[in-house]
């Protein structure tokens, strides 16, 4: 089972982006962050954090909801606001830096993914302690550590595939 | 939250207002006119009718003028949502916005410029079930405009039924149409919504090439 958790403040938002990847997941348990027990995290075989709105920043005051992430040994991705979590728990430092419709990024190799078109939506982004990998250059935008992964942009717009394949792999 | 909707009278911004409506406080449409048919940003068949449209949703409208030039439509958009901003105290903006991050990215930006939140809430959302939701939460809905192969007059004022969303699969797997017509290959009008007090009613139509000019009532 895929455990999709949900970092949306307002619940509208959770159609924006919640729904979007519940579509290319599909079998999965949804759960708001704020819900989230511990049986939930035992019973899953992955887990994706989803993004949220561009003003929402509820999450930011609610980071010790996801400590689990330190001794979690299953793979995990976080999308925009799910990766500034990711790095936020890991020692990070938050930064700003808004980015609004498509950009070109250079993600070499990230899921199979080079030169791509994403869509991005974020008024932050963290700059991630040593032991992540970051894809590309710039603001990080792909990063791994383990089998946590995260990105900036938004895959449920341009780049499906990269959740289904982190679904299948 | 206090929320306006970029309303076109069309099914996509009126069940996006539905959806909204759910959990929070519509207090206002906007909509804006645009002379540019072609404009990537604002629908144009039968908004003008959208003033009735807000009667029987006792919602105030704002409507806007604009010459719909690509990038100076956005200041005509951004001096609408200001007023409505002032006017009804608006928190934030609802859209209709299916996949188009042209129109999204830049709602985005005025928004975020005016502090002010965004709500998509038929992003990315399957063509097919877009229409099937509409058909399950009593939208009636018909169509007044087309502009794609595989549609002609016959389609203009037919309702969106069960019929018509199986004829708009086999379009889509002949034509590669969207279903939904997000690529703009007609376009819709909402008559009945569970938003609406009273129901508009068609007295007259009369089709002008590959529109359809109705009569309200």
């Amino acid at each position: 089972m895929i455990l999709v958790i949900s970092v949306c403040k307002e619940k509208l938002h959770e159609l924006e982006f919640v729904k979007p990847i519940i579509d290319i997941v599909k079998n999965c348990k949804i759960v708001h962050y704020s819900n989230l027990k511990k049986s939930d995290l035992e019973n899953a075989e992955k887990v994706i954090i989803c993004g949220t709105s561009l003003k929402d920043n509820e999450f930011l005051k609610h980071l010790d909801k996801f400590s689990w992430l330190k001794t979690f040994d299953k793979p995990v991705l976080g999308i925009c606001a799910g990766m500034q979590i990711i790095g936020l728990v890991f020692g990070g430092k938050l930064m700003k830096k808004k980015e609004i419709g498509y950009f070109k990024e250079n993600l070499k190799g990230f899921f199979g993914l080079n030169e791509v078109e994403v869509y991005h939506l974020h008024g932050n982004y963290v700059e991630f302690t040593k032991e992540f990998k970051v894809y590309n250059k710039g603001i990080p935008q792909a990063i791994s550590y383990g089998n946590i992964y995260g990105v900036l942009f938004h895959p449920e717009v341009r780049q499906k595939d990269l959740i289904k394949n982190f679904i299948k792999n | 939250m206090k929320l306006g909707v970029l309303f076109s009278g069309g099914k996509d911004s009126s069940y996006a207002a539905y959806l909204a409506s759910q959990n929070n406080e519509l207090v206002c449409l906007i909509t804006i006119h645009s002379k540019n048919l072609y404009s990537y940003m604002f629908h144009t068949p039968s908004i003008s009718k959208t003033k009735l449209q807000a009667e029987v949703m006792n919602l105030p409208l704002i409507e806007v003028n604009t010459k719909g030039e690509k990038e100076i439509e956005l200041n005509d958009l951004k001096d609408a949502i200001i007023d409505a901003k002032k006017k009804y105290k608006i928190e934030g903006i609802v859209t209709g916005a299916v996949e188009s991050v042209y129109q999204a990215s830049r709602i985005q930006k005025i928004c975020d410029d005016l502090g002010l939140e965004v709500f998509n809430p038929l992003w990315q959302k399957n063509q097919i079930e877009l229409l099937n939701d509409l058909i399950k939460n009593k939208f009636e809905v018909i169509i007044v405009a087309v502009a794609a192969e595989g549609f002609d007059t016959s389609w203009l004022g037919r309702k969106i039924d069960v019929n018509m969303i199986e004829e708009l699969v086999k379009l889509n797997k002949k034509y590669g149409i969207n279903p939904a017509f997000e690529g703009g290959e007609a376009e819709s009008f909402v008559l009945n919504c569970p938003l609406f007090k009273k129901k508009l009613k068609v007295v007259n139509k009369r089709i002008i090439d590959d529109r359809i000019e109705v009569e309200l009532e």
